[in-house]
């Protein structure tokens, strides 16, 4: 699937000054508007009413293990990468409660599903690998073997308006993963953001009926070809700007040839298993569950919070885990991710969005630890192949 | 995904740290179907829930057993139920023992401690079906005497005709007039046709691989051998991520695997 | 009545022996019957015999104190017992007791070791077989050692 396509047919175009009657659009209809706004020198998705909540003229700038919101020169609201949190804190959060359990006189308890009503979110400003990463989620969560209902009913009312990626960062690898920087697919609405030196507005395309019906009243006028074109020339300067390359070629057998590779050893020297990875990664999905009662003990929840595959006791059983080293800690997480993650989904559990470099406080970076073991496959070739030679040769 | 009550018709102690639970459905459940090697999430209020295999016929799904050793926080509660308290119930999840399978082979049991619990479920089957098979041989091993789980069961088993058991024991003091030694050392010359036997093994991860190569050595093909995993478990349903074995979750792809689906995972460390 | 030689020659620890190497070893055998109870050899003896364990039950004992007496390990029908003939300085480290009523062929082990002197390939043959049963009780002993059922935690 190209990522880099043209923009659809018959999109629409909405001055920035008039983003707001997008937002009262939503708004009036129900909608939680969740979208970026800087909280704590981060740019991270928060409730917001006001498109003055928006990062306008604010950028960032990422490395591995760097993160720095910067002022722009203009007012962009959607010129930067993602940042430290992803759309699962909405549509998973990281502690939520599943049910509760009330002792019914004598010794018997009933147990109620949590009742509360989840609110009915719009997001705005999801990058095309979030929607990538959104839809990977939806397998996990809602499969043919299980469906999660504390996820479905958050997921299926939730209103997805992507901002077409401007602004990559020096983590992000989204061509690798062919999930960015332009959205192709599992939107309501995709913009993108035009600004130059006279105009500032967003082209809009349509994806789904539930995005028509929103946009009724917010004055949309239909795209003319040369604001087509220029929404055409930020995605492909977009993409010009991605530099960082993971090679996805028989990537899964790629791993598991390597389950017994020294390099998880090296690895094992940085990594710190502080699971930073994996709380920002918008695709992790485990989790652990906690029961808490009343101090009278008669009312009983049952809470699940987040999890990861680095925490020493995430394996444990009679006593002891099952992966202790790190080196085998770190070789799940990343195996999961490129290669088992296709198994068990049929899908890379990775969407190419760079968080997991940028947050990793020692800057361990998923694409070089991929290359390191295409690498030792180089050397290890280059080693056997003069002997053949010499074979030949006598 | 919610626990249905269930109350304790009965608790039995089976050694110093063992038990069995007997439970029946509680106001709102119903009796439910399962498969001999299935397991259920057990819940004890407010305490925590973990994931035990039924040990009890499936063909008489009225009676539903639990047996577990006291080792954590939540069998520990477990171990302090009384009769007619109520504890919750998700289930039944997992793969079962290829009890269909077997039909007109050998079975050779191989049970290591409490691995006995969700292979004497296979056993009540296969019982039950007595004829469809070939040989049945279980294979036990425990400790110490004093561990040896359904003792009476056992010495009843020991004397049918159609069913052959040998036990073994780690350590024993001079009294004991059984076998002592490795439960893999019962392999070699327990009486069933490596060829046409179907092996059902269920213990700790070690004794299970030390098993695996013994009954390979008799000459039973790996494709016919069938280990039961154990792994960290939350949710039961191959979603909360914790019982990963490659890419299986122990959960809902296992516990029961074929021995030759998972080899190149079992063989390794930290897996 | 199944003569001596036929019954070693059967069992699968003399699978594969020469004729001639047989009879020497068959030159070396007698039977024995073992009482319920009764020991058949004890720690620190003169270990001048092994045993080929015919039917019934033998255990490896050691006494350790006051903990009482400890059963390492229990023989059957088909099992060797005892390889301290072979290895200087020829003494029994367990008792060996028998826990059935046991029937068995006793080997002498003086009389082995010097027609293994006398021929290294019927040393070697045998040496061959001991080494396998001995590697695997050691197996079986570390696995024992692991003990794999004990609660950890």
């Amino acid at each position: 699937m190209s990522q880099s396509g043209a923009v659809s047919e018959n999109p629409y175009a909405l001055p920035a000054t008039d983003l707001q009657k997008l937002f009262d659009s939503l708004t009036q209809r129900g909608y939680q508007i969740i979208a970026p706004t800087v909280l704590d020198d981060a740019i991270v998705y928060e409730p917001v009413e006001s498109v003055n909540e928006l990062p306008a003229g604010v950028t960032d700038e990422q490395r591995a293990a760097v993160y720095r919101i910067k002022r722009r020169s203009d007012k962009a609201m959607f010129r930067w990468a993602v940042g430290p949190r992803s759309w699962k804190h909405y549509l998973y959060p990281p502690h939520q409660r599943l049910w509760e359990a009330r002792r019914n006189g004598g010794s018997g308890f009933d147990v109620v599903a949590e009742p509360e009503e989840p609110p009915v979110y719009a997001f705005v400003g999801v990058r095309p690998c979030d929607l990538a990463a959104i839809a990977i989620q939806d397998r996990v969560f809602l499969s043919e073997q299980y469906r999660d209902e504390n996820y479905g009913r958050r997921r299926e009312k939730a209103l997805l308006i992507a901002v077409n990626c401007s602004h990559p960062a020096g983590n992000c690898f989204c061509a690798s993963t062919g999930t960015g920087p332009h959205a192709q697919t599992g939107y309501d609405l995709a913009l993108t953001e035009v600004l130059d030196s006279k105009q500032h507005y967003f082209v809009i395309e349509l994806g789904t009926e539930r995005g028509a019906e929103v946009l009724e009243g917010v004055p949309v006028q239909p795209a003319s070809p040369e604001q087509c074109e220029a929404a055409q020339r930020v995605l492909e300067n977009a993409a010009r700007q991605i530099t960082k390359r993971m090679d996805t070629t028989d990537l899964k057998e790629l791993m598991y040839r390597h389950l017994d590779s020294p390099h998880w050893d090296d690895v094992a020297k940085r990594c710190l298993t502080c699971s930073n990875c994996t709380m920002v990664c918008p695709t992790c999905f485990c989790h652990t569950v906690e029961d808490v009662t009343n101090l009278q003990g008669t009312v009983a929840e049952r809470w699940r919070k987040w999890d990861s595959c680095f925490h020493i006791d995430f394996s444990y059983i009679h006593g002891s885990p099952v992966r202790v080293s790190e080196s085998s800690r770190y070789r799940q997480w990343i195996t999961h991710k490129l290669a088992s993650w296709q198994d068990q989904f049929g899908v890379l559990g990775c969407v190419g969005c760079g968080r997991c470099i940028t947050w990793c406080p020692v800057g361990i970076d998923i694409t070089d630890e991929v290359n390191a073991l295409r690498r030792s496959e180089e050397s290890k070739a280059a080693l056997t192949s003069p002997k053949e030679e010499s074979h030949a040769n006598p | 995904m919610v626990p249905r009550p269930f109350r304790v018709q009965q608790i039995r102690h089976e050694t110093h740290d063992t038990f069995t639970l007997e439970l029946e459905p509680a106001k709102g459940s119903e009796v439910f179907l399962f498969k001999a090697g299935q397991f259920n999430m057990l819940y004890v209020f407010g305490v925590g829930e973990i994931p035990i295999s039924i040990s009890s016929d499936p063909t008489n799904p009225r009676v539903l057993m639990h047996t577990t050793r006291e080792v954590g926080v939540v069998t520990k509660a477990m171990g302090k139920l009384r009769r007619g308290d109520v504890i919750g119930v998700r289930g039944p999840y997992g793969s079962p023992w290829p009890v269909e399978q077997a039909d007109g082979s050998d079975v050779v049991i191989v049970a290591g401690g409490i691995g006995l619990a969700p292979l004497r479920s296979a056993l009540y089957q296969m019982l039950a079906h007595r004829q469809r098979y070939e040989k049945i041989v279980l294979l036990y091993g425990t400790r110490t005497p004093n561990d040896i789980l359904y003792r009476r069961e056992l010495q009843r088993w020991r004397a049918q005709f159609d069913l052959e058991v040998h036990i073994t024991v780690d350590r024993a003091m001079s009294g004991w007039r059984g076998n002592v030694g490795v439960v893999t050392s019962l392999i070699p010359r327990a009486p069933f046709d490596a060829r046409n036997a179907v092996a059902l093994v269920c213990g700790p991860e070690i004794m299970m691989r030390f098993t695996v190569l013994e009954l390979q050595r008799r000459g039973v093909p790996p494709s016919n051998i069938y280990i039961s995993m154990e792994r960290n478990m939350k949710c039961g349903v191959g979603v909360c991520g914790h019982c990963q074995f490659g890419p299986c979750f122990v959960c809902r792809d296992g516990p029961v695997f074929r021995y030759d689906t998972v080899q190149h995972l079992f063989e390794r460390r930290e897996i | 009545m199944r003569t001596l030689e036929t019954v070693l020659a059967e069992h699968p620890f003399f699978q594969g022996l020469e004729k001639r190497h047989l009879e020497v070893i068959t030159g070396c055998a007698s039977n024995a019957t073992f009482d319920e109870g009764q020991f058949i050899f004890r720690e620190g003896e003169e270990a001048n015999h092994f045993y080929l364990i015919r039917q019934g039950r033998v255990a490896l004992e050691v006494h350790a104190g006051g903990v009482g007496t400890i059963t390492i390990q229990t023989l059957d029908a088909g099992d060797i017992l005892g390889w301290s003939w072979l290895v200087p300085p020829y003494r029994w480290h367990f008792d060996a007791r028998a826990v059935e009523p046991t029937r068995a062929i006793v080997l002498d082990g003086e009389c082995l070791r010097r027609k293994c002197e006398d021929d290294h390939d019927l040393g070697y043959e045998l040496l061959k077989r001991f080494a396998e049963i001995i590697t695997q009780r050691l197996q079986a002993t570390r696995l024992q050692l692991l003990d794999v059922y004990a609660t950890r935690g």
